[in-house]
């Protein structure tokens, strides 16, 4: 017994010894290529990757349900294991399965990697025209109560009571989570959206949670503003707001909406924070229909794996990668389908690389 | 005194349990059921609350084209407040007056986050739950001369506001841990349903749309949707559709224009009211009306108090008086209530005199006057 935990040590010491020159360098990132156009378009941000010579090295796991133990369809105990190990991943669109015994998959994983923040940043992009211009918010989600607990019942027929549960520390976790985001991304104000004058207790707690937090990063300001208040200005004059933090339905749909100023869910990044690691995604659908045909646009993902590279401090990287992106929808020569262009997918990847070849030295 | 045991029998019909029949059949009150067109001669009542914030500078511009357009309605003012209870009227008071005038104009009232006295439920849940207003109606509108992002919006919300996330039921079970209940009855999600309905055929529309979470409030949300559904079967001619919540305001923001009417429950339609009324100008001008079976309370679309202007003689009038207009129609004065309507669509179509909010500099004041001045009686 001794000897064998003693063998552990000494193997594990000679791994650390022996990949150290890489370990400093290289990062290991899970990729989860996801289904439709899922494929593609993580294939087309390692492509990036990989022109731009970030220090990654990609490791691309399956999470198709299988039957687990328990008899019911889970995520395969290999991909959570990576993602464990890596601390860090990339996911592109997931088909959730319609029916019975399947739980959602993107539940599933915000469950095993406690992922509490739901991070969407929303810029408009230069080349392509909205009604709406100039919009630079970030909406941060707590992601793991509120409306979404999943506790409801039926108290006798007819009458439904879902259960809507704020706590304390889910709340001081987002908040301390939204002002620190804003400091480290050099950004000014938080806005704490709530409807606390309808829901005094529940929604009273969350934006106490902020306003404690508030004190503790005094060169950070802080407002408090109502659901609708802000659904109301944001189409008017979304430049008003900055960052915005607030408990999951409400996130929810401000996400959206914001995307949705911006041009859709095509071009929105996403990042999950969790306790156990971080996960990137892009949040639009598989797109069973053009899958397979080279017409999916890879932006959301990219930019989502743009944000995963400032979460590991890789900035040089991100910056470069973001801004050959952001200037090949400018030049807009190579556009794809859903910004009205008619490049392919490839072809749009392709020009990117060349502007990041271009712009390294 | 006939009349009063009409309401009175009314109500007792409405209190028993054994009308829910009844209560699901129960649409907006035909101007015959309140009997006002038997009287044309007389002078109309209606209660009107100024509310706080802007409300009062509102009420007034109203009251001043009122008596410009010699308007025969008298109003029964109440101060009805909750930031300021020591001189607010008792809500009882208020809810007799309107469940006897059965039409009430009324500005928006402050809604703070805390309460003195520990109590859950806003002064406005109190009323709407007293009078058991239970459909807010918005009609959100393209309006002449407001030139915004989008054009040819037309789109009516309808929301259920006496349950649903409104409910006020709430407990802290440990410290630290907040239960915050939502409400969700067959009954209700039935009655708005059909309420919405019935709007959409009363008004020659085309399309219903469902806006829910049922992907993830399983139970509550698909209670609403099913109720919907289920009632959609009953109106063959009427295009229906289901829309998740998130989705819904994606689209609105991208593509109004595609929406006709909207039926949601309690807190989706606050926000789909404001997302909506942002898209054609702001608070100050989208008006909407609350229906109970019996009465009806004329309210802006959009609840904003506007605190920060009070007093200071800028708010846009244009949302109180679309609802005096529509007031007026209802209470079969529909001469005066499309004399004002127009006057204010001539006022905004001219441009000349606009609000800050609508990229003016004019005040409260010289917009009121400018309705006034554009007032025209109809040729007859």
């Amino acid at each position: 017994m001794a000897a064998r935990i003693l063998k552990n040590i000494s193997s594990a010491s000679k791994r650390a010894v022996g990949s150290r020159l890489y370990s400093s360098e290289v990062k290991k990132c899970t990729i989860i290529p996801g289904d439709g156009i899922g494929p593609e378009i993580s294939a087309a941000v390692q492509k990036i990757f990989a022109a731009a010579k970030v220090p990654i090295e990609w490791e691309s796991v399956d999470v198709t349900p299988v039957r687990g133990p328990d008899g019911k369809f889970g995520i395969p105990q290999s991909a959570i294991d990576s993602v464990n190990r890596n601390k860090i991943g990339l996911k592109g669109p997931l088909m959730t399965p319609v029916g019975k015994g399947h739980r959602s998959l993107n539940l599933a994983l915000r469950k095993e990697f406690n992922l509490y923040a739901n991070v969407r940043p929303c810029r408009s992009l230069e080349g392509y025209k909205t009604l709406y211009d100039h919009v630079d918010v970030v909406t941060i989600r707590e992601n793991t109560e509120g409306e979404y607990s999943g506790i409801e019942h039926e108290i006798v027929d007819g009458v439904v009571q879902s259960i809507k549960l704020i706590t304390e520390d889910a709340s001081r976790r987002v908040a301390e989570f939204a002002f620190q985001y804003t400091k480290e991304n050099k950004r000014h104000k938080v806005t704490a959206v709530h409807k606390a004058n309808i829901m005094r207790m529940s929604d009273g707690l969350f934006l106490r949670c902020c306003r404690d937090m508030a004190e503790k990063y005094p060169d950070v300001k802080f407002e408090e503003k109502y659901l609708d208040t802000v659904c109301l200005n944001m189409v008017q004059d979304p430049t008003q707001y900055d960052v915005l933090v607030m408990p999951n339905l409400y996130g929810d749909i401000l996400s959206d909406m914001c995307a949705g100023l911006v041009g859709g869910l095509g071009l929105t990044p996403s990042g999950n924070i969790g306790l156990n690691g971080a996960l990137f995604e892009s949040v639009h659908g598989t797109a069973p229909d053009i899958a397979g045909k080279d017409l999916a646009n890879p932006t959301a993902l990219l930019l989502s794996a743009v944000m995963m590279l400032r979460y590991m401090n890789l900035n040089k990287h991100a910056d470069i990668i973001e801004s050959s992106c952001f200037a090949t929808i400018k030049e807009a020569k190579f556009l794809t389908g859903d910004l009205g262009g008619k490049a392919k997918c490839s072809e749009f990847t392709n020009a990117i690389c060349e502007k990041i070849a271009a712009a390294s030295p | 005194m006939s009349l009063i045991a009409r309401n009175l029998s009314k109500v007792l019909v409405q209190a028993s349990g054994t009308a829910t029949l009844r209560s699901l059949h129960t649409t907006l009150p035909t101007l015959s059921e309140t009997g006002l067109s038997e009287r044309p001669d007389t002078r109309i009542k209606c209660t009107l609350i100024p509310g706080d914030g802007v409300g009062p500078e509102l009420v007034y511009s109203v009251q001043e084209v009122f008596k410009a357009a010699g308007v025969p309605v008298d109003f029964e003012s109440y101060f009805f407040s909750e930031v300021n209870p020591t001189l607010s009227a008792p809500l009882d008071t208020v809810a007799d007056s309107i469940a006897k005038n059965r039409v009430c104009l009324k500005g928006i009232l402050a809604t703070p986050d805390y309460s003195h006295t520990g109590e859950l439920q806003t002064l406005n849940m109190k009323l709407r739950n007293a009078l058991d207003l239970y459909a807010n109606v918005v009609h959100v509108k393209s309006l002449p001369g407001v030139r915004r992002r989008h054009e040819g919006i037309d789109c009516v919300i309808i929301r259920e506001q006496t349950e649903g996330e409104y409910s006020a039921l709430e407990h802290e079970s440990v410290k630290g841990v907040v239960e915050c209940l939502k409400i969700v009855t067959a009954k209700k999600s039935q009655r708005i349903a059909k309420f919405a309905f019935d709007y959409a055929t009363k008004n020659s529309r085309k399309k219903v749309t469902a806006v829910h979470k049922a992907n993830i409030m399983k139970l509550g949300d698909g209670l609403f949707l099913r109720s919907c559904e289920e009632m959609a079967k009953l109106y063959p001619k009427i295009e229906f559709e289901r829309m998740i919540v998130d989705n819904c305001t994606m689209q609105m923001v991208s593509k109004p224009q595609q929406f006709d009417v909207m039926v949601t429950p309690n807190l989706y339609g606050n926000i789909v009211d404001n997302l909506a009324s942002g898209l054609v100008g702001g608070a100050g001008v989208v008006a909407g009306a609350s229906y109970s079976a019996n009465c009806v309370v004329f309210e802006p679309g959009a609840r904003h108090t506007y605190s920060e202007a009070v007093g200071k003689n800028v708010a846009n009038p244009t949302a109180m008086l679309l609802c005096s207009s529509k007031l007026l129609r209802h209470v079969n004065l529909p001469v005066y209530g499309d004399m004002i309507r127009n006057a204010v669509d001539q006022v905004l179509k001219d441009g000349k005199v606009r609000t800050k909010d609508i990229g003016g500099q004019s005040s409260t004041q010289e917009f009121t006057y400018a309705v006034i001045h554009n007032l025209k009686l109809p040729r007859t």
